[in-house]
């Protein structure tokens, strides 16, 4: 992974100097409420419900074992012992005093990480495919990227203040897995004629209050051109882009209020004068932040171990664990595990001090010492040999970290919610939990398949509702709790938006409401169909008959 | 008092800003219940009313708002000859039409932008332009809600003067023009760092 030089390094500790200087001004009363809000969400500190909330950046979601040492260092001295991986790959503490903040980001700094731009008006953590690097799918490792425009991105003069915040994912297969199709700008990197590296580009998708899959505005690009190409947008969007509605303030109205054939005529004449010019990445840049990510020394093994088969065939609990929470890998005997943060009971993406502890031991162990998070909220060890699978099953599950439902039911998408954030209308971790003890049954969820469920507490989206098969959204009626339910949402190559079923549900209705859905896809289903699959063959008029239909006869 | 820093150093402020009168029967745009707090990308700036009953200083120095000096600018070419005139543009109106508006943007001794709340960053954009695409390269001076924390972002956006709000201590946000020794981007004053430096 990508390790400081002297300049990385000298960067993120003037940025704790010159943040410890505007909390202590804060402080000190010479900085009022309003001035300091944007400089403080520019380092991810947003005043929640109880407490400051402050996200820190995991470029990319990659970490080294280090690193998530010292984060359950931190949320043990300075949080309430555990933490929320989120959607952005980024790690949340929900109970941080605002006065810590300086020191936390001190600490933070001595293992090469920060919490730079992970909120606020400019272009947020560059996210990417879990799987980036070890994916056999892959046509191309899209991390030296990421990193070359993470640090692109850092402190960029001219786009500290943007109309609104500005998300950004890249992606090197052909089956996306970094829902690139959902951000402000979205890049898929493709080889072209005599294996040249070009990308797909796609502009103002995004979901929050309006959910909008990004247009393609250029289909071919040279690689060398990401950062004068997106400089091109960007500036268009700071220019152009609403001010006076945050809720029309993201590139995604920009762009549907000019129609992207307008927009992208305005960014190519911005591009004509940046083409070429010192903004073009430099091939020696490129092999410089790729020497980082150079394949792992892995062992030459072969394609199948002996023991990993007979653990296989006589433990069925690991078997289940490995059909759901085992990838393939590029190298012949070597698998990319998640560790499940799904636990039934628990928060959707928490994991306490002792288990990040434990994560970072298995990385150090098993995985050459480096681990990621995914934006479904899960933690993955990307190298693991097939004869060390056992080992490493044995271990997360005495920690509560092997729960077999990876792409399952009960691997929700979950917000915070109500209980902690100050923007939500609803709660979304009791939902979360109530359907998970509704389907506590590991063996009928793997009869049900695959099947995303995404919550979020509020039209803002951080839990991903629109592109869930299953998504559920909490509102606020008359200052009570309530929950749309939709389906049809899919992330992915084949992208599509969920549409509402109809009037909202109360907290108490929605397991009932989940297993109507789930009884409807199970009795209409075909052998080989997932959820999404029934869905977009019948439609959504079966499932909201049987929804409905008992409702009203009750 | 405002005061003013040039380059790294406090200045004196040498220019008046003219401001048009506010008669409060300008429209107001609304949206969701809330004012709106910025203007939106080509909209007027002032009224009519507001452009014809705007003093203009007989003598020294003085930034006019554009529409006002478009108003009077036969009145006052002698003095954009005399190097008494300065334009002070607001963020939503478009650069072209300041571009437009002169032959040549250097008779210009300084050009100001202005910001009504901090968190308007379409100053960074225009003051890249202006020194990158129009070759502007007199003084370029930040005016409006500026605090320390927008000056190193200022400087890299090439800006050169900054007048500090009232009521905030410009000596001790001098060293904020300074906050990051090596960053990373390229910018109006710099490319980027690995053009820069070998790394």
């Amino acid at each position: 992974m990508y390790k400081y030089d002297k300049i990385d390094q000298q960067l993120v500790n003037e940025r704790v100097a010159q943040y410890r200087d505007q909390t202590n001004r804060y402080l000190a009363g010479e900085m009022t409420e309003d001035e300091f809000r944007p400089i403080r969400l520019q380092n991810g500190l947003y005043i929640q419900r109880f407490a400051p909330m402050l996200r820190i950046a995991v470029p990319y979601g990659l970490l080294s074992s280090t690193q998530m040492h010292k984060l359950g260092d931190i949320a043990k001295k300075y949080d309430k012992d555990y933490g929320h991986f989120s959607t952005r790959q980024n790690l949340q503490l929900n109970w941080p005093k605002l006065e810590d903040v300086p020191d936390i980001l001190e600490e933070l700094a001595t293992v090469e990480m920060h919490a730079i731009q992970t909120s606020g008006n400019c272009i947020r953590n560059i996210t990417t495919d879990q799987f980036a690097g070890v994916a056999p799918d892959e046509v191309f490792d899209p991390r030296a990227m990421a990193e070359i425009m993470r640090q692109w991105s850092t402190f960029h003069p001219e786009f500290a203040l943007l109309p609104r915040k500005f998300k950004i994912a890249v992606s090197g297969t052909k089956e996306d897995r970094a829902v690139v199709q959902m951000h402000d700008i979205g890049m898929e990197f493709f080889k072209g004629k005599n294996n040249e590296i070009r990308i797909k580009i796609w502009v103002g998708g995004g979901l929050g209050r309006t959910p909008i899959l990004g247009s393609v505005i250029h289909e071919n690009l040279g690689w060398k051109h990401a950062i004068s190409y997106a400089e091109a947008i960007i500036r268009t969007y700071n220019i152009h882009g609403r001010r006076d509605n945050s809720f029309k303030a993201r590139i995604k109205i920009l762009v549907k209020a000019m129609g992207v054939e307008a927009f992208k005529a305005q960014v190519e004449s911005e591009w004509a004068h940046l083409k070429d010019g010192p903004l073009t990445i430099t091939q020696a840049e490129f092999d410089r932040v790729s020497a980082h990510f150079e394949p792992m020394p892995y062992e030459s093994l072969p394609a199948s171990d002996m023991s990993f088969d007979i653990r296989l065939a006589s433990t069925p609990a690991f078997a289940a664990w490995v059909k759901r929470c085992v990838h393939a890998h590029k190298t012949a005997g070597y698998r990319a595990v998640t560790l499940s943060l799904k636990t039934h009971g628990e928060a959707p993406g928490d994991a306490s001090s002792a288990q990040m502890h434990t994560v970072a031991d298995l990385a150090e162990v098993y995985s050459f010492g480096e681990l990621r998070v995914s934006h479904q909220q899960n933690l993955i060890l990307a190298d693991v040999k097939l004869s060390d699978l056992f080992a490493v099953w044995e271990k997360a599950r005495a920690a509560g970290l092997a729960t077999a439902n990876i792409g399952l039911l009960t691997d929700m998408i979950c917000c915070p919610g109500g209980d902690f954030c100050s923007l939500a209308n609803a709660k979304s971790l009791p939902i979360a939990k109530s359907i998970q003890a509704q389907f506590d049954n590991l063996d009928y969820l793997h009869d049900i398949g695959e099947i995303e469920i995404n919550i979020s507490g509020c039209m803002n989206a951080c839990g991903h509702h629109h592109v869930g098969h299953i998504g559920i959204l909490g509102v606020d009626k008359d200052d009570e709790e309530w929950y749309q339910v939709s389906i049809g949402g899919k992330k992915g190559n084949d992208a599509s938006l969920g549409k509402v079923i109809g009037r909202s549900f109360a907290a108490d209705e929605m397991p009932e409401v989940i297993q109507k859905l789930i009884d409807t896809y199970v009795k209409e289903r075909t052998d080989e169909e997932q959820f999404i699959d029934t869905v977009r063959r019948i439609g959504a008029e079966p499932f909201k008959a049987h929804v409905y239909a008992e409702k009203e006869s009750v | 008092m405002s005061q003013l820093i040039i380059g790294n150093k406090i200045a004196l402020n040498e220019w008046t800003r003219v401001v048009p009168p506010v008669y409060g029967d300008e429209p107001t745009r609304k949206q969701a219940g809330k004012v709106v707090m910025f203007k939106l990308h080509g909209e007027d700036t002032f009224t009519q009313k507001q452009i014809d009953g705007s003093e203009i200083p007989t003598t020294g120095k003085i930034l006019l708002p554009l529409p006002i000096w478009l108003a009077n600018k036969e009145v006052l070419a002698s003095r954009l000859a005399a190097g008494e005139i300065g334009i002070v543009l607001q963020t939503h109106e478009p650069i072209e039409s300041l571009a437009n508006a002169f032959d040549d943007l250097n008779s210009l001794p300084v050009i100001a932008v202005y910001v009504q709340i901090f968190a308007d960053g379409r100053n960074f954009t225009l003051g890249n332009l202006l020194r990158t695409r129009y070759g502007f390269k007199n003084e370029l001076r930040a005016v409006g809600d500026i605090m320390r924390d927008q000056l190193f972002f200022l400087k890299r956006s090439g800006f050169d003067s900054y007048l500090i709000k009232e009521g905030r201590n410009a000596e001790e946000a001098i060293p904020s023009l300074n906050d990051f020794v090596q960053p990373y981007q390229s910018a109006t004053d710099d490319v980027p760092v690995w053009r820069r430096v070998s790394r």
